[in-house]
């Protein structure tokens, strides 16, 4: 039994962790956020430079080996210092559609742009009325020739807005929970008939909603069969989750240790609050849950690695997930009632380190989504 | 032992509801229900037809225009506002600075500010906590140094709740930096068009800047201004943070909200072909908090008992104020809960006046998230609850 990180893992992270210190402290960040594109498309560039947008992709697809270990390493270097650039939403999850979905030929026209950060995607798939249900697609594909019309409504589509190709979840047959009937396409963008609104989230990550009207795309953007991609994009959302959650432990990691040094310096009643016996127990309480929230994490990381029972893979990323939501809202909570009405304010990284945790516990499906699956699967 | 009202109480729910009903104006109680703030005009306006009702001042005593009501119709007046949404006044006025001055001000400054208050002529705020004194108020270091008839103030204060609104903010000063710290500070009104003193908006996590900081730099004010006697400030401070405590618990709009949340689950489609209020978890969460709304509003009404017998309040508040906010801060995650991927995006500017885009997702569920932020400083403020809680293991144990 070993926990300790590979060589390789220990490069990737102190590689993530270089380009922080360096180029990414909250100032940057808030810049970054208020740009046009809400991310850096330098930085894009030097993460493609630096290898990591390989890290989510098989060896056999060009990519680093696809590891969920190797990825929770790096997504916990980005959640501690916000990352808004979207990895987890082009790279992990559209990226992740493609190589289980695409043929041959699509993957290997795709998957070299992404990994070499010369194409944005983003993965069109919740609905208003979907809540965290995959199979919830109300989205109408209707084939006619070598032409399929697209109808239909998306929300909560992460970098939606700067993304060249949507990958679109429709259903071609079926009701609106069926789990056959639902492919995917891609669409050009900037087709006729697609409608974007974007907006960034309340962590400051670009999103958007997509309205399809009568959306024209060759049949041959589809990826694999008619009516088979849930199955591959579950896979996708489920390594997704393990990333986000991951950037949780990461984020949850550098709000522990913001609150620990405040309580060292912030003196009231003539002394540090750090020395208040009902606060340092809550700090260790807050210490406890990041403990079991980076161990969970890494469990569902090596699960998704190893076996091949699909079962306990869904299990172990949704105990992940639910057990860091449970983490969340306690480590978040107790960071700003420590630290007080400072907390509150938008000019200290501490707010918008619990603000970006909280989307990461809706994001993919929130804690009681993820316990409820666990119990029935 | 009864927790009935007796039939002139049950005759004035009635009246006060058939007020409501009628005078509280339809489209506010639209923006209410959207979520959307009501503007300083909007709650001026609101002042003033309660005003004309005679019912500006529940908590008054008659004598300064005050309803001069029994605690029991103070308890169902504002049942009743909370219930439909009515706003409460504005409290820096009305329910802190005002009774400080009905106790320690002279005759001069009851006629001065009282009147005005009570007609919403003037707005206050408040001038306590500064950037090094949180929870530790009394150590509080704006100096207010004597020349001749006037004071001279220098110093910061902060976490002004509508400073940007204010006419006047009553501030908590240092008179005498030589003694033991409570035994120094003097409770000063200044005119906040005083030359010397600027404001600097605080913009909070849902993006709304309803906080300030307030800097004095040689602000003159005139020792006229000065509320009893100098240096017994700290005193008169006490008498103002109890009243800041009493109706925290609220329980009416606790209900208001909890059947807002049973609504909005019966509208939620929980993606599996049924709503959330179908769905097991999320039944039980309500359940849970539905009960501890009904654990608080009898420890509320036993407190109500022994006002209305004559006692203080006492350090009891402490109680509804805990378990009342972190209630409140529960019913946040709830709608967090519900609105699920509806409430990630920022955009506070749909919940400001005269927002003219669509708004993002169904109905108000967007503004779930920036509610669930904004309300972490119900345990902070009014004294954190950590501080409350020292005080009931102080005052109420014996530690």
């Amino acid at each position: 039994m070993d926990f300790s990180n590979t060589e390789e893992q220990q490069m990737l992270q102190e590689s993530v962790q270089k380009f922080v210190q360096k180029s990414y402290d909250f100032d940057t960040r808030n810049q970054i956020m208020a740009s046009e594109k809400g991310f850096s498309q330098e930085n894009w560039d030097l993460f493609a430079e630096l290898g990591w947008l390989t890290v989510p992709f098989r060896e056999e697809d060009g990519g680093f080996g696809g590891s969920a270990v190797d990825l929770a390493v790096m997504m916990e270097e980005f959640g501690k210092a916000m990352l808004v650039e979207p990895f987890i939403a082009s790279a992990v999850l559209s990226g992740g559609v493609i190589s289980e979905q695409g043929s041959a030929q699509q993957k290997a026209e795709i998957l070299p742009k992404i990994m070499e950060g010369k194409l944005q995607l983003a993965c069109a798939y919740a609905e208003q009325g979907s809540r965290f249900n995959l199979a919830h697609i109300k989205t109408s594909a209707t084939v006619t020739g070598d032409t399929v019309v697209l109808n239909g409504s998306k929300t909560a589509v992460l970098n939606g807005s700067n993304a060249e190709i949507l990958l679109v979840l429709a259903r071609e047959s079926g009701a609106a929970t069926d789990s056959e009937g639902i492919s995917v396409f891609m669409v050009d963008a900037a087709s006729t008939g697609v409608t974007i609104r974007a907006f960034a989230n309340v962590d400051g990550k670009k999103s958007a909603e997509i309205s399809l009207k009568d959306v024209s795309v060759p049949v041959i953007q589809r990826l694999g069969a008619s009516g088979s991609a849930l199955q591959a994009l579950q896979d996708s959302v489920d390594r997704a989750t393990l990333a986000v959650s991951a950037e949780a432990v990461g984020a949850m990691e550098s709000l522990l240790r913001k609150t620990v040094e405040y309580s060292k310096t912030r003196k009231q009643f003539g002394t540090a609050i750090g020395t208040f016996q009902a606060l340092q127990h809550r700090m260790a309480d807050m210490f406890i849950e990041c403990q079991l929230a980076r161990s969970i994490v890494i469990m569902a990381a090596m699960k998704l690695d190893g076996g091949d029972d699909a079962t306990e893979k869904t299990k172990s990323v949704s105990a992940a997930k639910s057990r860091i939501g449970k983490a969340i809202q306690k480590v978040g909570q107790e960071a700003i009632q420590i630290h007080g009405g400072i907390g509150m304010t938008e000019e200290l990284d501490v707010g918008h380190l619990f603000k970006s945790i909280t989307a990461a516990e809706i994001m993919f499906g929130n804690t009681d989504f993820h316990t409820q699956r666990f119990a029935s699967h | 032992m009864n927790a009935d009202f007796t039939t002139d109480e049950l005759q004035f729910e009635i009246e006060v509801q058939e007020f409501l009903q009628n005078d509280f104006p339809a489209e506010y109680r639209e923006k209410v229900d959207a979520g959307i703030r009501l503007s300083k005009n909007e709650l001026v306006r609101w002042q003033k037809i309660l005003y004309k009702k005679g019912w500006a001042a529940p908590t008054w005593p008659a004598e300064h225009g005050g309803t001069g009501w029994t605690a029991t119709q103070k308890h169902i007046f504002a049942t009743e506002m909370a219930l439909i949404g009515a706003p409460e006044p504005v409290p820096f006025g009305m329910k802190m600075v005002a009774p400080v001055i009905m106790a320690y001000g002279s005759d001069e400054q009851k006629q001065r500010f009282l009147p005005d208050i009570l007609e919403s002529n003037v707005w206050w705020c408040q001038g306590y906590s500064e950037p090094n004194s949180g929870s530790d108020l009394a150590s509080l270091k704006t100096s207010a140094v004597r020349d001749g008839d006037e004071y001279v103030v220098n110093g910061n204060k902060t976490w002004n709740t509508y400073g940007q609104y204010a006419d006047w903010i009553f501030c908590l000063v240092r008179t005498d930096t030589g003694v033991k710290k409570q035994e120094g500070i003097s409770f000063l009104l200044i005119d906040m068009k005083t030359p010397g003193i600027t404001l600097k908006p605080i913009v909070l996590l849902d993006g709304h800047a309803e906080v300030n900081e307030v800097f004095f730099d040689d602000v003159r004010v005139p020792a006229s201004n000065l509320i009893g006697e100098e240096n017994k400030g700290w005193t008169y401070a006490k008498v103002l943070l109890t009243h800041e405590r009493t109706n925290i618990s609220g329980v009416p709009r606790g209900k208001r909200r909890l059947a807002a949340l049973k609504r909005l689950a019966g509208n939620t489609d929980d993606g599996f072909g049924n709503t959330m209020l179908a769905n097991a978890a999320f039944r039980t969460k309500l359940a849970e908090v539905e009960i501890e709304l009904q654990a608080l509003e009898y420890s509320e009404l036993r407190t109500l008992a022994a006002l209305s017998v004559g006692k203080a309040p006492g350090p009891e508040s402490s109680i509804l104020k805990i378990v009342g906010t972190e209630l409140a801060q529960e019913m946040d995650e709830l709608f967090v809960d519900l609105a699920g991927y509806n409430c990630l995006p920022f955009v506070p500017e749909q919940f400001e006046e005269g927002f003219q885009g669509d708004a993002i997702g169904p109905g108000n569920t967007a503004a779930a998230a920036l509610t669930y932020f904004n309300n972490r400083k119900l345990s902070i403020f009014g004294g954190s609850n950590e501080i409350q809680r020292n005080i009931i293991s102080k005052a109420v144990l014996g530690l």
